[in-house]
């Protein structure tokens, strides 16, 4: 192996430095979030204590979050099931190269783009005009898929670029018909990247502010309850919230990655028995 | 008949995503485009058809300046996200050597963008407040006397949090088209005796255009559609057209909003327009 170039050493140190501005903060209110009862939001710690994380479990100190928390994640459900499916079909569709796919590329592409702001008002205004209540399960429900379901189309597009042609087609000379060969061969070999999808669709939802903004109504989302404390809470309590909050996005990954990961290794042992003189 | 089944086919497989974007994309744009011509009184919006909106803005020495400090922040976010992105991704395609370590460490720096933007933002205020982190250390180490007061709620400030949150939105798209370029292409530069840094100008960065394209629409878009990180890294001293927007909003001037909105939308998609002049995206995934 040849040796690192002095370069390597720069960049590494530069790709470390990135790191720790990365996660730097979200380790620094990780850390203050165990303040003291009497301690602040800024450094020295004034004693260690859970004092902040208990003020959480108590429903009156700071509004509803645990309502919050649980529309959240009913929506974030919601909204993964409902990107992998559309994804998918998507994907599949613009493989066909139907008449019209380019407008309707280009429209995924505007969903991406546009500022969210202006789908929060157009719905919002949408739902008022016409009378119907604005919630979260609704009009948020809505808006937040025109954030994930372009993500969503872009994995798809990556993933059916590598795609393998041949394996349907020795699936279609061996007599199976186009949906056997979509359950048997086409959605096993994608599953791994459905699980990339469905991290996307449920994190951005978890986590999505702007879009959902004026089209969740009179029941927050966690993000929504986060940012109304943000202006009258003064207290590590909000650190508190913000360590849970991202502690539990850090495992909803981990568990997505780790579900991929099985997955792949499941693959690579099981994938293929060429030349093992099985039958 | 075999064409015609496929296309049929193809829109079936298509129904759901376009009848989401319909519902939700085009129809609020159609609205808030008709909306903007509407009237406002104080406690309600009605239906008119008048230029005195866009009359305002387009007035408006307030809106102008607005405006451009819209552009102020995606043109300074842009360069620092670029810079950073690059250099990232170019270690990862480049120096990484093992492709268990690259996807460990890409996964490193994709982390953070699946947990919650407004926690991120929150993070940086024991960091950069008056006695905060930054301040105490300066001034333990002697370099400043009192507190640098423009570190938290300025301009600083609001770039810092939008390099924060969106630099990974360049290491991506970079580091994808990074990882298509064929080594043997810098070998062959190598051989006929290219420096690393003739390599880097005249092979990679021309290679890798189409993903510092697709980031820069990324970055760009997002900074000039935002309105919640200038609101809060700036405890809203500051102003963009975003805030614009929230800010009638929240005056129940719907119409106005609308305006300002039409407006800024055109202005994003003038901006991508001219990007994608240089980059076929379906092309690069």
């Amino acid at each position: 192996m040849e040796r690192r170039s002095k370069g390597f050493y720069v960049l590494a140190a530069f790709f470390t430095l990135f790191l720790i501005f990365l996660y730097g903060p979200t380790l620094t209110i990780g850390i203050l979030s165990f303040q003291g009862p009497q301690g602040g939001l800024t450094f020295p710690m004034n004693g260690v204590s859970v004092h902040w994380f208990k003020d959480l479990f108590q429903e009156q100190a700071v509004g509803d979050i645990w309502g919050a928390f649980r529309r959240s994640f009913a929506l974030g459900l919601m909204v993964m099931v409902t990107t992998v499916v559309v994804s998918v079909m998507a994907g599949l569709a613009f493989r066909k190269r139907f008449a019209g796919s380019a407008v309707l590329f280009y429209l995924a592409i505007t969903s991406l783009v546009i500022p969210s702001i202006l789908i929060s008002l157009g719905v919002g205004l949408i739902f008022n005009q016409l009378g119907f209540k604005i919630h979260w399960a609704t009009s948020g429900f809505g808006a937040q898929l025109t954030w994930t379901l372009p993500f969503g189309l872009l994995i798809m597009f990556a993933v059916f670029n590598r795609f393998d042609k041949s394996y349907e087609e020795a699936a279609r000379d061996q007599g199976a018909t186009a949906w056997q060969t979509l359950r048997h061969v086409v959605l096993p070999i994608i599953a791994p990247s459905l699980i990339g999808v469905a991290l996307f669709g449920f994190t951005l939802s978890y986590d999505e502010f702007a879009r959902t903004l004026l089209t969740a109504g009179s029941y927050n989302t966690l993000p929504l309850e986060i940012f109304g404390m943000t202006t009258n809470v003064t207290t590590p309590v909000i650190y508190a919230l913000g360590t849970l909050t991202t502690a539990f996005s850090l495992v909803i990954i981990g568990v997505f990655l780790l579900v991929a990961w099985v997955m792949n290794r499941r693959r690579t042992r099981l994938g293929s028995d060429a030349g093992k003189g099985g039958i | 008949m075999q064409i015609r089944n496929r296309h049929i086919l193809g829109w079936l497989e298509a129904i759901p995503l376009t009848a989401v974007l319909l519902c939700f994309l085009v129809a609020p744009i159609v609205m808030i485009v008709i909306v903007s011509f509407w009237g406002a009184t104080e406690f309600s919006i009605y239906p008119a058809f008048q230029f005195d909106n866009y009359e305002y803005l387009f007035g408006s020495e307030v809106v102008r300046r607005v405006f451009l400090a819209t552009f102020k922040y995606a043109a300074i976010s842009w360069f620092f996200t670029l810079v950073i992105g690059f250099t990232v991704a170019y270690f990862l395609a480049f120096h990484v050597r093992t492709q268990t370590m690259q996807i460990a460490l890409f996964l490193l720096c994709t982390i953070p963008f699946w947990t919650s933007n407004i926690i991120r933002m929150i993070s940086w205020i024991p960091f950069l407040g008056r006695n905060g982190i930054a301040n105490q250390t300066l001034i333990s180490w002697g370099v400043i006397d009192q507190p640098l007061e423009w570190l938290l709620y300025s301009d600083f400030s609001v770039i810092l949090a939008f390099v924060h949150l969106y630099t990974l939105f360049m290491v991506v798209p970079i580091f994808n088209t990074m990882m298509r370029i064929d080594k043997s292409l810098l070998e062959a530069a190598r051989d006929n005796g290219a420096s690393g840094f003739q390599t880097l100008v005249h092979v990679i960065i021309p290679l890798t255009k189409p993903g510092i394209m697709i980031g820069t629409i990324f970055v760009v878009t997002l900074v000039m559609g935002d309105f919640i990180t200038v609101r809060f890294m700036s405890g809203s001293q500051r102003a963009n057209v975003g805030r614009l927007i929230s800010n009638d909003i929240g005056l129940l001037q719907y119409p106005s909003a609308a305006a300002t909105a039409v407006v800024l939308l055109c202005t994003v998609l003038i901006v991508i327009a001219i990007l994608l002049r240089f980059v076929n995206i379906r092309k690069e995934l």
